[in-house]
């Protein structure tokens, strides 16, 4: 019995140490996986492809992404196919463009001013009729809430490709404090962290 | 009961969304911590929104009050 209980006395301590270390290994890792799931973690952001060239689509994004920022949420729109014709000054413009480009150009809203709704426009009435409703119950108009998401601090990309393909400009876009070009990889990084992803 | 002690007024009636929530968010930040703002509005649709808002932003609404289509939110700066 004696020596029974000296063997295990003599084994017990190597046993705790063979334990600690092994804790210690375990402790280790998990704290390795805390910080790559840190680093991959969403983050309280709203990435929004802006995809539509019409008013009431539009609207809808800005007011998402205006009120986004007062949530405290990091906003990212990315503009791309029709959307990037709106974000167009009607007061600039820009030479040296081929025949598609100048047609394009003419063809497709230039600005916030040539902005049509998507459905009921009725030849242009349906959209004067809503933008003098929308005055009329105090909702911003689509240029006040441009202005408005930059101050909020609203970042817009353009996609490049989108603005190569119809011939348009980066001189003839509008004064926006947060605008850059980019390409999908752009809008992938920015939404592979982001809480919420919408398509408009 | 005891009334609030207001510290801020802000006025956003007849602003549709998202204004109200854009200008409470601004507002908040113009009182200290632990100050209390009050924002009267007239938009039904911020009467679950200002609660949204101010469980995201981590502020705290004391009191909700509601007559004659306005609607009073005193709400706690607490970030």
């Amino acid at each position: 019995m004696a020596q029974n209980a000296a063997v295990k006395v003599e084994q017990e301590p190597t046993d705790i140490f063979r334990k600690l270390e092994e804790l210690q290994a375990q402790f280790s890792g998990i704290k390795a996986e805390i910080e790559s799931i840190k680093n991959q973690a969403a983050e309280d952001k709203l990435s929004m492809i802006v995809f539509s060239g019409d008013l009431d689509k539009i609207l809808a994004s800005f007011i998402i992404a205006t009120g986004a920022t007062a949530m405290g949420m990091d906003v990212v729109m990315f503009f791309t196919f029709w959307g990037p014709p709106v974000l167009r000054d009607k007061q600039k413009g820009a030479g040296g463009k081929d025949l598609m480009g100048k047609m394009f150009g003419t063809m497709l809203p230039k600005g916030v001013d040539g902005v049509k709704l998507s459905k009921m426009n009725m030849g242009g009435m349906g959209t004067s009729m809503m933008k003098s409703l929308m005055k009329k119950k105090n909702v911003a108009s689509l240029e006040q809430m441009i202005e408005m998401a930059g101050e909020l601090g609203v970042r817009i990309f353009v996609c490049e490709m989108s603005m190569d393909l119809m011939g348009f400009k980066h001189e003839e876009m509008i004064d926006y404090p947060n605008l850059s070009y980019c390409g999908v990889a752009k809008f992938l990084e920015e939404a592979q962290n982001s809480k919420v992803q919408l398509f408009i | 009961m005891e009334a609030i002690k207001v510290d801020k007024t802000l006025d956003l009636k007849g602003l549709p969304c998202p204004m109200p929530v854009v200008k409470v968010n601004k507002g908040i930040k113009e009182v200290e911590i632990e100050q209390v703002l009050e924002a009267v509005t007239s938009d039904p649709g911020s009467l679950s929104d200002f609660p949204a808002w101010a469980k995201t932003s981590g502020n705290e609404i004391l009191k909700t009050e509601q007559e004659d289509g306005l609607i009073r939110f005193f709400i706690k700066r607490k970030a």
